[in-house]
């Protein structure tokens, strides 16, 4: 059996999307000045909000829609003390991390009627290109999410350079005092930002739990979100290299599992993803120097 | 018509009366100096004129119109511009980027750079303030930032620029060029409001000027009808002794007490930021330390306190090393007031115990004693001992601290900025004191931005420059001319 062929990078492009979405979201908000490390608890409200509604309107892409809206609903949990109140935002964030972890548990049980995981034959997944009758190389069985994903870290990319609004978001998050003295008010934009982060959250959690498998179970972001914030901080809330961290995480996983068909132990290759995380962040750090890691965090 | 006027502004913040009924007229095509010292209103005045601060009474007019001004963007509308002192840039950005926000051109909704780094030449053209557009202002140095400020202010069609204390963190040749960029502003119109507590610079380059104190106009004058001496009155009312200093001409001789051997101070990276630098300093002689910010004068006071080790090279006090960390024979007044050289929340008699804290003697009376004792010596007003010293003025902490650190015999002593946020009345009073520690024979090594400052004080001023002493002048040859060549690298 070879170890890395297109398979390979098929499984990377899968297990990194949700995280994408995710660090899209972080960096956005990184950008306009506030830091958001409650990407886990809204990627998991994300995917348990995709499933839910999936179930219920037996549509993946009504799932899909539903996520991300009640997820950049969900944000304002995030937006609201943080922004509009000055609340610190990492303190928020576990709130908002922890809420996310019992509020899908609760949930889960009274709206699904399950407990631990929900699956169900007649849940509705999204379509893979090659369902959908589409023959793409590499992407036949990814949902049509998958690619959307690197997609729009290339348009925030343009965003962000040659928009008028993309400017001022680096600005107000850059001094946003000097934004204050030209008229421009920080909050405005940062409130955007963080329920714009909460919508690309939805995105990913509903790909997580929708396209990569079609179930719910407790706590299944798993960490995804760490990461995404990683991501953030290794790229410096740069989209290309925010990009190339979480493909670096999302090879990882695929690449553990794998290995794992090769005879790792299963525990040795679902620790893998987040050992390369850690020592991906040990060399940006000997690398870039402490003082550069920590401007960008 | 005056371009703007301010008609009986009055503004206060919770008790205190920050302005008390302030008229000021600017005219068009002048450059008005507003003066006075730390705690006058200038700040105050400037933020009612820019629309951050609302008047309790009082209003502006421009060009006779009353103005309503709810924020910045009324005053932007209105033609206003400000420069601050700390500048409002954002590093991250271009030059072009930093000038165009908030005002951006855009071609079919997309950003027009091209567009943007044109009217960046046009501007910088027009008005002598070159800088590149596409560099990012992160990389350039404050002068260069100072001008994309006064660029992004024209390019919003500002017709009056405020200027905060525009000087502050220039070198002499930089703030030669602003004025001469200010100068040729004016020639096209545009009125310039001034503020600073120099008043040389407002004897060079102002037309009027109006001076406060206690949040009152105590004078204005035509610039070229009034003298440093009537402006100082005006600002503090009265007029400064004259100079208590010895003068420098009794050369101190002997053996030096500090000698400073070969210091190497690498940084995280990027080249040494002190590389192999020797002097030595004499018991009972000033040596001054002149340079740009950020030449390598901190880390070199560091090494010589004993709070950071050099890499290479040795530091001698009377012959002994200076101990790591504080050494007991170093008196040291840091420039960062709030973060090394007091503890703002704890009290006054906290602060000026502190570091003889273990002394046995003290007893929590003898500490309240020594402290009433030095506030009366050192000229410290405070309302009481227990207040934290934060509340106090920053001239009077200042000389808490000096009285903290020169209140022993220890025989070197080593000052950064002393004068810094201080009024000129306290100033006065620290050169004094300086003055002293050197006629009472210990050796003061004395670091200022403030190159008048090193004039009058110090026997020997050594400029550094990258790292580096490119120069040592002694106290008659150090003109402003060639200390600013030397701190700009060229061989003085």
């Amino acid at each position: 059996m070879n170890v890395v062929d297109l398979a390979l990078v098929s499984a990377t492009l899968t297990a990194s999307a949700p995280v994408v979405f995710a660090a899209l979201g972080g960096l956005l908000c990184q950008t306009a000045g506030v830091f958001n490390m409650a990407l886990e608890g809204q990627l998991l409200w994300g995917a348990f909000s995709g499933v839910l509604f999936s179930h219920l309107t037996g549509s993946a892409w009504l799932g899909v829609v539903g996520a991300v809206v009640t997820t950049a609903v969900y944000a304002l949990a995030l937006s609201v003390p943080a922004v509009a109140f000055r609340a610190d935002p990492v303190v928020v964030a576990v709130g908002v991390n922890l809420l996310a972890l019992g509020l899908t548990a609760f949930l889960m049980r009274v709206l699904l009627g399950a407990g631990g995981v929900y699956t169900s034959p007649d849940l509705p997944g999204l379509p893979t290109f090659a369902k959908l009758g589409l023959d793409v190389p590499v992407l036949g069985p990814q949902s049509p999410l998958v690619p959307l994903a690197p997609l729009l870290v290339a348009v925030t990319a343009w965003w962000l350079a040659r928009t008028r609004s993309g400017l001022r978001l680096r600005g107000v998050g850059g001094h946003p005092e000097a934004a204050l003295s030209l008229g421009l008010g920080a909050d405005r934009y940062r409130h955007v930002a963080v329920l714009g982060a909460g919508a690309l959250c939805g995105l990913g959690g509903a790909q997580l739990a929708l396209g990569n498998v079609t179930l719910f179970s407790e706590g299944m972001s798993a960490g995804r979100g760490w990461v995404a914030v990683v991501a953030v901080m290794l790229g410096g809330a740069w989209p290309w290299p925010v990009l190339a961290a979480c493909l670096l995480f999302g090879a990882a996983e695929a690449f553990g599992f794998r290995l794992q068909g090769l005879g790792l132990p299963q525990q040795a290759a679902d620790a893998a993803p987040y050992v390369i995380t850690l020592l991906a962040l040990v060399v940006a750090a000997a690398t870039r120097g402490r003082r550069r890691l920590l401007e960008a965090s | 018509m005056p371009a703007v006027e301010l008609v009986g502004i009055t503004k206060r913040f919770g008790d205190v009366v920050a302005n008390d009924g302030i008229d000021l007229s600017i005219e068009t095509g002048e450059i008005h100096a507003v003066v006075g010292e730390n705690g006058a209103g200038k700040s105050t005045l400037m933020s009612v004129m820019y629309g951050v601060h609302q008047p309790d009474a009082g209003h502006v007019l421009r060009d006779g119109v009353r103005l309503r001004m709810r924020s910045p963007a009324d005053a932007i509308a209105a033609g206003l511009g400000m420069v601050h002192q700390r500048l409002r840039l954002f590093p991250g950005l271009t030059v072009a980027e930093n000038v165009v926000i908030g005002a951006e051109p855009t071609r079919r909704g997309v950003l027009d750079t091209a567009a943007a780094s044109r009217e960046v030449e046009r501007l910088g053209e027009l008005y002598g303030l070159r800088a590149d557009p596409a560099a990012r202002v992160g990389t350039l140095p404050v002068g260069v930032r100072q001008r994309v400020e006064i660029l992004r202010a024209l390019y919003r069609r500002a017709r009056v620029l405020i200027l905060d204390e525009p000087t502050a963190v220039l070198t002499p040749g930089e703030a030669a060029r602003l004025f001469e960029v200010l100068r040729g502003v004016t020639g096209e119109g545009v009125s310039v409001v001034l503020v600073t507590h120099k008043l040389g610079e407002v004897l060079a380059a102002s037309n009027r000027v109006t001076v406060l104190r206690g949040g009152r106009v105590t004078g204005r004058f035509a610039t070229a009808e009034t003298t440093a001496q009537e402006l100082v009155v005006a600002m503090i009312g009265r007029s400064l002794a004259p100079r208590p200093l010895a003068p420098p001409g009794e050369r101190a001789a002997g053996p030096y007490l500090l000698e400073v051997e070969n210091v190497r101070v690498r940084g995280g990276e990027g080249p040494a930021r002190v590389g192999g630098v020797s002097f030595g300093v004499r018991r009972g002689e000033i040596v001054g330390i002149a340079g740009v910010a950020g030449s390598g004068q901190r880390e070199l006071l560091d090494v010589v306190t004993g709070l950071r080790t050099p890499d290479e090279g040795r530091v001698l006090l009377a012959g002994a090393p200076v101990r790591r960390g504080r050494d007991p024979r170093v008196a040291y007044v840091p420039e960062d007031r709030p973060g090394r050289a007091t503890a703002p929340t704890m009290s006054l008699a906290d602060n000026l115990l502190m570091g003889g804290q273990r002394e046995r003697r003290f007893s929590r009376a003898a500490v309240r004693e020594r402290a009433r004792a030095l506030v009366e010596r050192f000229g410290v007003r405070a309302a009481s001992l227990d207040e934290p010293i934060s509340v106090l003025s920053g001239g009077n902490a200042q000389k808490a601290v000096l009285a903290r650190e020169l209140s022993g015999d220890r025989p070197l002593v080593v000052v950064e900025e002393p004068t810094q946020g201080v009024d000129v009345g306290a100033q006065e009073q620290i050169h004094a004191l300086l003055a002293q520690a050197r006629d009472e024979g210990r050796a003061v090594l004395l670091q200022s931005s403030e190159l008048s400052e090193l004039r009058a004080l110090a026997d020997r001023i050594l400029v550094m420059f990258e790292g580096a002493i490119v120069a040592e002048l002694s106290a008659e040859e150090a003109g402003e001319d060639r200390l600013g060549a030397a701190m700009t690298g060229a061989a003085g």
